[in-house]
């Protein structure tokens, strides 16, 4: 059995991973266009930080590959797929057979046309290694004033792994308040507190009408000078391998329990894929480190022979900033629980007898429990609700459930 | 493998495991001298209810959720099945904690990296110290 992978990323190993636990003989090629062996990406704003270093982002051991016995082959970029011949179309023009194919390729950075983008030299992005190593680079010397266009997720983890090494860092984002996918307003201001406090400003309700080389004229009239511009935006997944193939890709691309695309032989996984959220219902693009991994690892397991699935799909959160800790999950819909006092803020979403979702800012202890709830739907009938609003805790279960967790092997 | 199972009737919610817990992994071999006047981050935590108590430490999932989602690869289950943290690799992003199902996971001390029990096999009980200390065995540490 043949196996090729496109992508040496989270979803990409974790499905080599459980190919080669169930297939001891199988060739597996794995392709990246990426130049490293598989790294966190998570990590490269924690590398700016010092918070870890080139040697510990890696994600497995050096000898990961050999002891595997996995064919590795960095710097190279799958140009096409042949759905029919079964074959990948390499850059350098290679051309590889497979008997079982996965794509997660992730996705890409994404910035709309803005005038005068192009004027900007030291423009980065903010999604692989090389563009951490280049930025570091950049900052290098004299402290740089830096530009991050969006207060998103990605825009604000780099203004944490930068902030102490940069001549102040302004961030615009066209929402009304950071983090708009994982928070609401009164979240938003305690982590904004804590980043103001470390020299960020922030440019919210607002946009960027026009760059020239060395500042940014917003939508209000401002003008922000800088010296380096990050854009972080948005993202693409990259679908185009699968669509071009004649697969069916929406938003992106569609996969079923199985993680099987509409082509043979054809399996996709992680930021490349929609989920279908177990909270809404709706498909969606999960992109999640944990979630590339379960994805990857059903991918890996069905393409070896066996029968796994994955359906529990849903958001969750957890990010941090200079020690301010945010958590989230699910979905924001439903009546709401509140507790607020100085930095710490909870809310949680409850729905019909479930809960929906949770957004947690320095209340991080036993938080999983709250996520478990979740993932379960667990009907909150089930248990003491009024004690879980309070504080995650197991005693809120009924003695059976929790024998069922604590006294026997899970 | 041999795990720590909770026999929660017995449980006198002395919280005695806890303090063991944190004595285990001081480093210190004179448990006042670990512990005196000190805030205690032990990695095994009692719930108290009215009549129930009980004691909660790292289940060693057979299929860990944490393990799956840490975004360092700093939490991996060795041969034995034990899930082990690197504390050098963590970067204490706090993606285990939002998924352990039972608040086993939580942030260390030094708040730069989250700790868990690795059955004292990380510091030199060798067993654990939670289990040997309970005076009522209401935690066990065997196969099942
Ligand atoms: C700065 C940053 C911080 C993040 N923080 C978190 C976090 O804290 N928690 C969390 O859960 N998630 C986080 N994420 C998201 C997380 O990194 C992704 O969800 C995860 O990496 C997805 O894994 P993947 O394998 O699907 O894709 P990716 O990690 O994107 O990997 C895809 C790989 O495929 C390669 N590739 C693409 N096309 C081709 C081709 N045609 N040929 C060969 N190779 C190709 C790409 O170069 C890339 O190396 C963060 C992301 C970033 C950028
Ligand atoms: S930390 Fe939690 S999820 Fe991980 S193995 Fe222990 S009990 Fe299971
Ligand atoms: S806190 Fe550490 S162990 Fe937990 S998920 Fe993050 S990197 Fe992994």
């Amino acid at each position: 059995m043949k196996y090729v992978i496109i992508g040496n990323s989270a979803a990409g190993i974790a499905a080599a991973e459980e190919i080669r636990a169930r297939d001891k003989e199988g060739e597996v090629v794995i392709l990246s266009d990426e130049k490293y062996p598989v790294y966190g990406r998570p990590l490269i704003s924690y590398y700016l930080l010092g918070a870890t270093d080139r040697e510990r982002m890696n994600y497995r051991s050096p000898d990961f590959y050999e002891k595997n016995n996995f064919s590795f082959r960095p710097g190279t970029r799958a140009e096409k797929i042949d759905a029919q011949a079964k074959e990948v179309l390499l850059s350098g023009g290679e051309k590889v057979k497979y008997d079982k194919l996965l794509v997660a390729t992730g996705s890409r950075p994404f910035t709309p046309p803005i005038a005068g983008l192009e004027k900007v030299k030291k423009r980065f992005s903010f999604m692989t290694l090389d563009d951490a190593l280049s930025l570091e680079k950049a900052l290098a010397g004299k402290k740089k004033r830096v530009f991050i266009l969006g207060a998103g997720l990605i825009g604000l983890k780099c203004l944490e792994g930068i902030a102490d090494r940069a001549n102040g860092v302004a961030v615009a984002d066209m929402a009304g308040h950071i983090l708009p996918s994982i928070l609401d307003e009164a979240g938003a201001a305690v982590v904004q507190r804590t980043l103001g406090a470390h020299g960020a400003e922030f440019y919210l309700n607002d946009s960027v009408a026009e760059f020239e080389e060395n500042a940014a004229l917003l939508k209000s009239g401002k003008r922000v000078p800088f010296d380096v511009l990050v854009t972080a935006v948005g993202v693409r997944p990259n679908t185009e391998l699968v669509k071009e193939a004649g697969g069916q890709v929406r938003r992106g691309i569609v996969i079923d329990d199985h993680m099987r695309t509409s082509l043979p032989d054809v399996y996709a996984a992680g930021d490349c894929t929609e989920s279908r959220d177990i909270v809404s219902g709706e498909y969606r693009i999960l992109a999640l480190l944990p979630n590339a991994r379960f994805q990857g690892r059903c991918a890996g397991a069905d393409m070896a022979g066996g029968d796994e699935a994955f359906d529990t799909a849903f958001a969750m959160n957890a990010i941090g900033f200079f020690g301010t800790r945010v958590l989230t999950a699910g979905c924001y819909a439903g009546e709401e629980y509140t507790e607020a006092e100085g930095d710490t803020y909870k809310k949680l979403f409850i729905g019909d007898n479930v809960l929906n979702g949770f957004i947690l800012v320095n209340e991080s202890e036993c938080a999983g429990i709250y996520t478990d709830l979740i993932r379960r739907r667990t009907p909150l009938s089930e248990v003491d609700f009024a004690l879980l609003e309070k504080a995650p805790q197991l005693r809120a279960f009924s003695a059976k459930a929790r024998a069922g967790m604590l006294a026997k092997e899970v | 493998m041999k795990r720590i199972y909770v026999n929660e009737k017995w449980c006198l919610g002395c919280h005695l495991c806890e303090y063991e817990c944190a004595f285990a992994n001081s480093g210190l071999t004179d448990m006042v001298r670990a512990l005196k006047g000190k805030t205690i981050h032990p990695r095994i935590r009692v719930e108290d209810g009215e009549e129930i108590h009980f004691a909660v430490s790292c289940r060693h999932c057979k299929d860990a959720l944490c393990v799956q989602s840490c975004i360092s690869g700093a939490l991996t289950k060795d041969e034995s099945g034990m899930v082990r943290i690197d504390r050098e690799k963590c970067v204490g992003c706090l993606t285990c904690v939002l998924v352990c199902p039972y608040g086993a996971i939580m942030p260390a001390p030094d708040g730069h990296a989250a700790q868990k029990c690795m059955l004292c096999t990380d510091n030199l009980c060798g067993e654990p110290n939670c289990v040997k200390h309970c005076p009522n065995n209401a935690i066990v540490y065997e196969e099942r």
